[in-house]
């Protein structure tokens, strides 16, 4: 009679460890998309095709998600909040970076004395500042068309479309 | 005995007109411990963020209807440009320049966009005698061009060599430079078209109180990354924008001789004395001229009158 009763307990308590992980569990690679869409930006230039699958093989989970897989950030300034961080309810860069940035709510939201993070990115942003370095690093495609083709809005912006383009040269050949 | 009095009365009288211009001039001096409006926007740019793409610069072209440039703006060559010696500057046809320094011991060129800085203070506004320039409270410093007469005392005013001259138009030159988007975005508290653009969020626009606590977190949480110092805080008085850099700011060509204080500083107490001068000054000594030369018309007169009878 006990002994049922045992079993449905563990299967409970599998379930619940299953949907909420505690202390220690992390994602891995293999709880991650094949690929993601990067397009809510897309205006200037064409929607990001990004290979997470790819890119996993070359860097860390927290190289992109800081603590939010519930791999523990080592950078001493993250550590002091976020030494023992579980996985996050959401991953996903746009949840926390927004799509628009310096707008009116988020200037005045600033004046609260409880945010730490007042210097955090927008989307953007974020999306720039972590991928170009580690491309540079890497010797991977850091010019702008490397990752995404101009759109004819973007064309358009950089006034490509007045006349013919000039000298090509030294055209998207920077080094940084 | 009735000369006398008329004397003295001229003599009070002139000085309570001296008392009454002094006290203006004690106002102004008051003027000097203003440190902006409360809550101004600002913008902080890092320059270890920038990678030089020119989309700031598009965007401006864009937002401020001006026109087309001689290379489109993802052409790199403009950064092997020089004229006199001198790398780009902002001009009637951009309110915005990117321009690239290459730093001796860094493996990366660094690059610095250059815009009108809108001062706390600016002296651009204090050296314009037609009064074209206003300091708005949301941080602008804007111009009516419509009252410009084109003499150019602003673009000597200032230290960042900002205002450009409409050199090409003979009938309507008036000067040009950045305003901020003031029209078009700030009013509305949106960020400047080019902060918008910035892939690298080069730029963080916000209350200038807010941006000076970033700076000083970035600096505080990076320290090899930047040297300690935001540019702007307090040179030509406080700047609208400020600047963050990983190398010492005179690497980037910025101009560290500005100084600390307002220019308006240094030609207030003279400018404070030019209306007393221009006002009093006449008055007082006609009116002594007037009394010391009335004695030989007097005895003039009295002569000519006694050589008549």
């Amino acid at each position: 009679m006990k002994a049922p009763h045992r079993t449905l307990l563990v299967a409970v308590a599998l379930l619940l460890a299953g949907t909420s992980p505690g202390h220690g569990q992390a994602m891995d690679e293999y709880d991650a998309p094949t690929t993601v869409t990067i397009d809510s930006l897309s205006e200037l230039y064409e929607p990001v095709i990004f290979s997470h699958v790819r890119h996993t093989k070359l860097a860390r989970c927290k190289d992109c998600h800081h603590h939010t897989t519930g791999h523990q950030d080592m950078n001493p300034n993250c550590v002091r909040c976020h030494l023992h961080s579980p996985e996050s309810q959401t991953v996903s860069c746009k949840d926390c970076h927004t799509r628009q940035q310096f707008y009116p709510e988020q200037v005045s939201e600033l004046g609260n004395p409880n945010i730490y993070h007042i210097d955090k990115p927008g989307l953007k942003g974020a999306y720039h500042l972590n991928c170009i370095p580690c491309h540079v690093e890497k010797n991977a495609p850091s010019h702008c068309e490397g990752c995404h083709a101009m759109t004819d809005a973007g064309r358009e912006f950089f006034r490509l479309t007045d006349k013919t383009p000039g000298t090509a040269k030294d055209k998207d050949s920077r080094v940084r | 005995m009735k000369k006398l009095i008329n004397r003295r009365r001229f003599l009070q009288g002139s000085l309570v007109a001296s008392a009454a211009a002094a006290f203006p001039l004690a106002k102004n001096t008051a003027a000097a411990n203003f440190e902006g409006y409360p809550d101004s926007m600002g913008v902080l740019v890092d320059l270890s963020r920038c990678v030089g793409c020119r989309s700031c610069e598009a965007a401006c072209n864009k937002e401020q209807n001006l026109p087309a440039p001689e290379k489109p703006f993802n052409d790199f060559s403009v950064f092997d440009e020089l004229s006199h010696g001198q790398k780009r500057r902002t001009d009637e046809t951009r309110y915005t320049v990117v321009n690239r320094h290459d730093i001796p011991g860094l493996k990366h060129p660094l690059f610095r966009k250059i815009q009108c800085n809108h001062c706390l203070e600016p002296a651009c506004l204090t050296s314009c005698f037609v009064n074209a320039y206003t300091k708005t409270p949301e941080g602008a410093v804007i111009y009516d061009a419509s009252v410009c007469v084109g003499c150019r005392t602003c673009m000597i005013a200032c230290p960042f060599n900002i205002p450009a001259f409409r050199y090409s138009s003979a009938f309507d030159p008036k000067i040009m430079k950045c305003i901020f988007c003031y029209d078009t975005r700030l009013v509305k508290g949106l960020p400047p078209a080019c902060v918008e653009a910035c892939p690298q969020e080069v730029m963080t626009f916000g209350r200038r109180t807010d941006l000076l606590e970033m700076g000083r977190q970035r600096i505080r949480e990076n320290p090899d990354a930047y040297v300690d110092h935001i540019y702007g805080e307090n040179e030509a008085g406080g700047t609208a924008w400020m600047y963050l850099s990983p190398v010492p700011f005179e690497q980037v060509e910025f101009n560290t001789a500005v100084p600390k204080e307002p220019i308006l500083n240094y030609v207030k107490d003279f400018l404070s004395i030019v209306p007393m001068v221009l006002t009093i000054w006449p008055a007082l000594f006609t009116g002594i001229h007037l009394l010391a030369t009335k004695k030989e018309k007097m005895e003039q007169q009295k002569k000519s009158e006694g050589s008549e009878s």
